[in-house]
């Protein structure tokens, strides 16, 4: 459990706090950053499509601006030595997309559709919810281990948001995917995302309580440690819900981001590759055998294998057919290495879904091959981060929680992403932070306020010790 | 639980590495060919931005730009016009917001458009000075008169196609197809009006095929004029030197290795024919057994001089003229008549027959004399090429002097011009097709008029397909050969 490259554990617990720097101000300057940089990307926008400084110029620079006040005051107050990269990061991501949403709403191609509703002022609500949620999370939750006692309800709660979009009346199909639910009044929700945050919560209090039982109770064949046959259940239990996602939710995306999240908790809980190799045979069987008799995913590949045909069929009007896809490919195809420019490229030929599932083809001819790579290294780095995290903490439920949410967060980056771009098929999920939706703003603002929960415990300097009678006459030496 | 940590920390930086490298194919190794993707919606929108340039035949713009009109959203900010656009068809193709561009509508796109790399300094000056983009023209070398004269006969005779090249520089002088279409009916973007008009003329809806360009795309079988081709051979590899000497022809003649006998039309005077007769009465027999005493590596290294076997860039595509390259006896013979496979576009023929009237040399055919920037400066300029010598100036002339006969006494009588110091040679052609030639054949004329100073100013190919003419009126002496001579004589009209 110790983790040899966290700084607070090199001191001898007697010498006690040495302060640690708490990185508050690094984190202020960056956050700097993160509110100038959108805002220099709006009044590009502005002078680009309208010759002119937009006139909500200055509310939009304040509005973010006292958002991510609010946020670093909060961490400053309630987790002061939490991660410094997360929340500016965060920030920077969730600005910049609302500048893209913004610049779709001014598309005359976009208005012209029947269902177009400017979306900028409903993201940048969303926005202030998420960053709301952050501020509640870090209020509220003291210590992430009081988690711990909510396992068994998480998994309940995250088998209803689950399952929500199957419920007759309230499941909304959105070209063939059933991830949506409609809310009358509220609008829709899509509870996959939050249904992520409380899954990674079940597999963290559930594994860290099994996970010696799975480890180490094992057979040894062929250099792989197979697990005995009751262990299995569990994670067969988690497969067959990722499959009925699949077959019923039509949605590969959603399914394969909780079956690889399970996978790698399980694999850093137990510590054993085979559990990798049995989810990857298992991922990999589902997959095929659900492609074979279900022709919503079979047409998803169909399209991921030749998005010219998909086009061709799509523009002679044959039904369920998208020519999203290859529109996306030409806008990246035509940003090239440098892009257009922020308001100058024609991403808006994607029509459906330009300012949300899509919403990185835009970056990528406007902001070209340059904008779409620092995009992709800004949620690298929060990754990568959030298993830093992971590293530091020093309790094992802390580790898998952070590294399940890290693990989540990097496979729907990749998916959404790597769908996007033709890299594998396309699945109806977002991209955490840039999209337009409130779902997956507040349920991301959520999760990086769990793991700057977690890194301000971990990065905590170790409580001194008790006051020791003895202290003053022995010496006590620890590794 | 630090080990397998880092391994997932690996793992996550590997999504994100492969995001990364997909991202550079698509947004580095194959951007400029999705750039540029003619389905790239982007690519019409850059079309219609600017004011396209025009195409200009004689010194008038036979096309035009005009705003967008219309309430609903437009991305295209002008839509072409044309002048005469039936007509000009064959030679501009279309350019339309909803459908694309073709032909030369679509080949000197950067020009027309000003996007073209030779325009990039100008653009550039225009940048910085505040100049709006602004279109270059194209300069053809087409003769108005010629081009009217050609369409005008063919929708006379329905459906057919002409080509007229000047045999001196190879300059394509008329280029015309019935039945046409008008491209501005559906240059515009609207579903309603562009989109009805635009599936009116496919295939599937009209079966005249309006949006074939006969003259460069459609092969025929070119029949009896084929054997100008043959009487080339003929004179080229020594077989019948003196076009006037008898030649070893029986009539009947049987295919060799076969009991088939390969008949004349009507009672004519074949047997031992001179070259000279067997083409002024179009015998089968003699140029079937020409052909088959020359066998197939003969005529075919003629034929492929003459431009057969490979497409010809115009520098609009035309289609490659067939002529077989495995065959035996009996079909070589057939072949050198114009029959079995053998097939050509109208242009091909043209070629032939300006070849002969340039004493040997056929010139290589282009369209476009310049290309000019929008202030009217030229960027190029198209030389005349010589494509190749499909038979020595001798020869050339001795069938010169045979193709004069037929129109002079012959069964192309009806091409004659009768003006002071015009010379006219010709060839008719009846081209069966359909099986047993159950429908009506094709009916064909090609021919050249020469000055008194020697020069030659136009060849010509006419084809027509008259599917309500009486079949046994059908020949290309009677229906092909008045329209080559209206197009000749316009073009010498033009000259003076």
């Amino acid at each position: 459990m110790s983790s040899s490259s966290n700084p607070s554990t090199h001191h001898t617990s007697t010498i006690g706090s040495i302060g640690t720097p708490s990185r508050r101000n690094t984190e202020l300057a960056l956050l700097v950053f993160a509110v100038v940089i959108p805002v220099f990307a709006y009044a590009n926008v502005g002078l680009a499509i309208n010759d002119s400084v937009p006139p909500g110029l200055l509310s939009y620079g304040l509005g973010l601006g006292l958002l991510a006040g609010v946020g670093h005051l909060v961490v400053r107050k309630f987790a002061p030595y939490a991660d410094p990269l997360l929340l500016p990061v965060a920030t920077l991501l969730n600005g910049l997309g609302l500048v893209l949403i913004w610049r779709l709403d001014q598309s005359k191609r976009l208005q012209a559709l029947d269902n177009f509703v400017q979306a900028a002022p409903r993201q940048l609500l969303y926005t202030a919810l998420g960053i709301a949620l952050f501020v509640v999370v870090l209020v509220f939750l003291k210590d992430h281990r009081v988690l711990q006692r909510y396992t068994y309800i998480s998994m309940v709660g995250a088998l209803v948001l689950l399952l929500l979009p199957l419920v007759p009346g309230l499941g909304k199909n959105v070209f063939g995917a059933r991830i949506w639910i409609q809310i009358p009044g509220l609008g829709s929700i899509q509870p996959g995302e939050f249904a992520k945050i409380v899954l990674a919560v079940f597999f963290a209090g559930y594994l860290m309580v099994k996970r010696d039982a799975l480890a180490l109770a094992s057979r040894r064949v062929i250099g792989l440690y197979l697990p005995r046959g009751r262990d299995l259940g569990p994670i067969i239990v988690v497969w067959a819900i990722s499959i009925l996602i699949l077959v019923f939710e039509t949605d590969l995306g959603t399914s394969l981001l909780f079956f690889g999240m399970f996978v790698i908790m399980l694999y850093v809980a137990t510590e054993r590759t085979s559990w990798i190799v049995f989810g990857l045979l298992m991922s990999a069987a589902g997959a095929v055998g659900v492609a074979t008799f279900e022709p919503h995913v079979q047409q998803r590949v169909q399209a991921w294998l030749d998005p010219m045909r998909e086009y061709t069929l799509s523009q002679e009007g044959v039904a369920g057919h998208t020519e999203q896809s290859m529109q996306a490919l030409w806008a990246f195809g035509s940003g090239g290495t440098l892009g257009t420019g922020l308001g100058q490229g024609n991403s808006d030929l994607i029509k459906f879904a330009a300012n949300s599932d899509f919403i990185l083809a835009t970056f990528g001819e406007e902001l070209g091959l340059a904008g779409v790579m620092a995009i992709l290294l800004l949620y690298g780095l929060i990754v990568e981060r959030g298993v830093r995290t992971s590293l530091a903490a020093r309790d094992p439920f802390g580790k898998l929680l952070a590294v399940g949410l890290s693990g989540a967060f990097a496979l729907q980056v990749f998916v959404v992403a790597g769908g996007v771009m033709g890299l594998i098929p396309l699945t109806g999920m977002t991209m955490p932070f840039l999209a337009y939706g409130g779902s997956s703003v507040l349920a991301n603002w959520a999760l990086i306020g769990i793991l700057i929960r977690i890194s301000d415990t971990a990065r905590r300097p170790a409580p001194a010790p008790a006051p020791n009678p003895d202290a003053e006459m022995t010496q006590v030496v620890r590794p | 639980m630090n080990k397998p940590l880092r391994r997932i920390a690996i793992f996550c930086g590997l999504l994100i590495l492969a995001l990364l490298i997909r991202d550079n194919w698509i947004q580095y190794v194959q951007a400029d060919s999705l750039k540029d993707d003619p389905k790239n919606r982007r690519v019409s929108i850059a079309r219609y931005a600017t004011p396209r340039g025009d195409i200009i035949v004689d010194g008038n713009p036979i096309t035009g730009s005009t705003k967008t009109s219309g309430d609903d959203f437009n991305d295209f900010e002008y839509k072409r016009t044309y002048k005469d656009g039936a007509m000009w068809a064959p030679v501009t193709g279309y350019a339309s917001q909803a459908f694309g561009a073709t032909q030369l509508e679509n080949i000197e796109d950067g020009i027309l458009t000003g996007n073209d790399d030779r325009l990039f300094f100008r653009r550039t000056l225009d940048m910085i000075t505040g100049k709006k983009k602004e279109g270059g023209n194209v300069v053809t070398t087409l003769n108005a008169a010629a081009q009217k004269a050609a369409y005008d006969g063919l929708l006379k005779r329905g459906k057919g196609a002409v080509a007229a090249i000047d045999p001196e520089t190879g300059a394509i002088l008329a280029l015309a197809s019935t039945p046409s279409y008008d491209p501005s009916t559906f240059a515009g973007n609207s579903t309603k009006v562009d989109g009805a008009a635009w599936e009116k003329l496919q295939k599937k809806n009209n079966p005249d095929d309006p949006m074939l360009n006969r003259a460069l795309r459609e092969i025929y079988p070119p029949g009896s004029t084929f054997k100008v081709v043959t009487a080339a051979a003929a004179l080229e590899h020594g077989l019948y030197p003196d076009p006037d000497a008898k030649t070893d022809s029986p009539d009947p003649w049987t295919m060799p290795d076969t009991t088939t006998e390969l008949p004349n039309d009507g009672n004519i005077p074949c047997k031992d024919a001179t070259l000279r007769n067997a083409l002024r009465f179009s015998c089968n027999t003699v140029f079937g057994k020409v052909g088959s005493d020359l066998g197939k590596d003969k005529m075919l290294e003629t034929a492929e001089k003459f431009g057969f076997n490979k497409e010809q860039f115009i520098p609009i595509r035309a289609s490659a003229s067939n002529f077989p390259t495995e065959m035996d006896k009996p079909q070589t013979a057939l072949s050198s008549i114009g029959q079995f496979e053998t097939a050509t576009t109208p242009l091909q023929m043209a070629m032939v027959a300006s070849a002969v009237a340039n004493d040997g040399t056929l010139m290589k055919p282009y369209m476009v004399d310049k290309r000019q920037a929008p202030n009217l400066d030229v960027i190029e300029q198209t030389d005349p090429a010589k494509m190749s010598e499909p038979l020595s100036e001798e020869n050339a002339q001795i069938l010169q002097s045979m193709m004069e006969t037929v129109v002079k006494e012959g069964t192309g009588t009806r091409a004659q011009i009768n003006e002071d110091g015009v010379t006219v040679g010709g060839k008719t052609g009846t081209a069966q097709h359909g099986e047993n030639n159950s429908k009506n054949p094709y009916a064909w004329f090609i021919s050249y008029a020469k000055l008194d100073d020697g020069s030659s100013p136009v060849a010509v190919a006419v084809v027509v397909e008259d599917s309500n003419a009486d079949r046994n009126e059908i020949s290309g002496g009677g229906l092909a050969a008045p329209i080559a001579r209206d197009v000749m004589k316009a073009v010498i009209d033009s000259k003076k």
